[in-house]
């Protein structure tokens, strides 16, 4: 990872995770979770090495459509049917820092809230020109964008009449395998975000709003996409004050 | 007033949901011609040093039914204990070695399999050794944030016994629950979500 040469791997154990902040297990509302749900405590432990360290993927691995789900699964000359969305935004961590060389994946619905997987039976339409699925790495400051089709809401079989607000699955390493994430995007001013079980097993509403990006006025490209941006925050880290061993562990 | 300290929240989880794999493992789920392969399918190739093993199992519910549509990526070090990881300062891990892979749950089955390495001993905060481990990260539909855990080595009874994280587990039954059992090459590990074999999960 040469994203940034002058800076020293950062090798201090993370934070401890708000784990009030994030969504507790049991989710009764949320109904499969009801059955997926460890019931018995968390055994707690500060960082170790295996945590500290992870994964991390360097930008020769994208193909050059990875960013572009409008286009990568779209026949030659062909494109994604829907509005036509840039997403942007970028990864920090709690300090405020940028997290370059971030891979961050995500997935969608088509335009009409249609998932092109096997299990998926709603009666919408597949797009032949969507896949719906995407990769970037931050760059130096923590940056990533991709452009899209904004994905349509999708009823599931949770309550009788339940719907997902239209949303962008995100799933983000960091530089340790303790800031592994997966989180979902949603949209400024769509009403269905505050109806919705999954939306709704996040305890506070100020973590909610974490969630919705706001559409981005100024990154608009004008007669092309409209813009929406989605910062992302990972895990901080502590700095390796007193530790005997410069490693950190 | 004091001075504000300034940190930002964590971004908060969600579930992954039930077309996780169009994200994370597109060719799986037949969505081909975006990337050439799925990411984390390969973990060692010819040159890998170290004992070739096969690390797989199940993930079940608390009704014992089995989760088809999870998502499982284990981290681990090389041979010599060495992480892959630019936070790896001790020194340099085999470059044939990925030390990350990813893997669903067959649909058919609930069944996942890693082709790896045995790892080893890396050291704990303190200096004392851990016993070899896996990190496993799991994630599918009804699970609201990832669940952490480790599988370690059953033939390991000494260093599994001086382990510092498995000596923190206080119902000493549950120790039972992270580790594997072989058959030759061959370690199956079954993660239990809930209820009287539920794996003891980590928040670390």
């Amino acid at each position: 990872m040469s994203d940034r040469p002058n800076r020293k791997p950062e090798t201090g154990a993370f934070f401890a995770r708000d784990r009030a902040w994030h969504a507790p297990a049991l989710t009764p509302g949320y109904k499969t979770s009801v059955l997926r749900s460890p019931q018995r405590a968390l055994l707690s432990l500060d960082s170790t090495i295996s945590e500290i360290t992870g994964p991390v993927f360097g930008h020769s691995m994208l193909g050059e459509l990875d960013n572009d789900l409008i286009h990568n699964f779209a026949k030659p000359g062909e494109s994604a049917i829907g509005e036509r969305i840039v997403v942007h935004g970028r990864v920090l961590d709690e300090r405020g820092r940028p997290v370059p060389g971030a891979l961050v994946e995500f997935w969608q619905a088509n335009a009409g809230g249609r998932y092109r997987h096997k299990k998926e039976t709603y009666l919408a339409a597949i797009d032949p020109n969507f896949g719906g699925c995407g990769r970037a790495v931050t760059d130096e400051d923590g940056h990533y964008f991709f452009r899209t089709v904004r994905p349509g809401a999708y009823p599931w079989p949770n309550g009788v009449n339940d719907w997902r607000p239209a949303h962008i699955h995100f799933s983000i390493f960091g530089h340790g395998f303790a800031q592994r994430l997966i989180t979902q995007m949603y949209f400024e001013g769509d009403p269905m975000i505050w109806k919705c079980p999954i939306v709704g097993t996040i305890p506070d509403r100020a973590a909610i709003e974490q969630l919705i990006a706001p559409l981005d006025w100024g990154n608009t490209i004008p007669m092309d996409s409209r813009a929406y941006k989605f910062d992302i925050i990972l895990r901080g880290r502590r700095s390796t004050m007193f530790e005997n061993r410069p490693e950190g562990n | 007033m004091a001075q504000e300290l300034g940190y930002l929240k964590e971004t908060p989880s969600q579930t992954a949901g039930p077309y996780v794999h169009i994200g994370l493992t597109p060719n799986f789920c037949n969505i081909s011609g975006v990337y050439d392969s799925d990411l984390g399918t390969t973990m060692v190739n010819d040159k890998t040093l170290g004992e070739r093993i096969t690390v797989t199992g199940r993930v079940l519910d608390g009704a014992g039914s089995l989760v088809r549509d999870a998502v499982i990526e284990i981290w681990q070090a090389d041979r010599s204990g060495l992480y892959n990881s630019p936070s790896e300062m001790r020194g340099t891990a085999d470059p044939n070695f990925t030390g990350w892979g990813r893997c669903p749950t067959r649909a058919e089955d609930g069944v996942y399999s890693f082709e790896t390495v045995k790892p080893g001993i890396v050291p704990y905060k303190d200096g004392r050794r851990m016993a070899p481990h896996i990190t496993f990260w799991i994630v599918a539909r009804g699970i609201n944030i990832g669940l952490h855990t480790r599988m370690y080595f059953p033939e390991e009874t000494e260093a599994n016994a001086a382990d510092p994280l498995l000596a923190r587990i206080e119902h000493r039954e549950r120790v039972a629950t992270m580790i594997a059992t072989k058959d030759g090459a061959t370690y199956t590990f079954d993660i239990h979500l809930q209820g009287e074999k539920e794996t003891v999960f980590l928040d670390i």
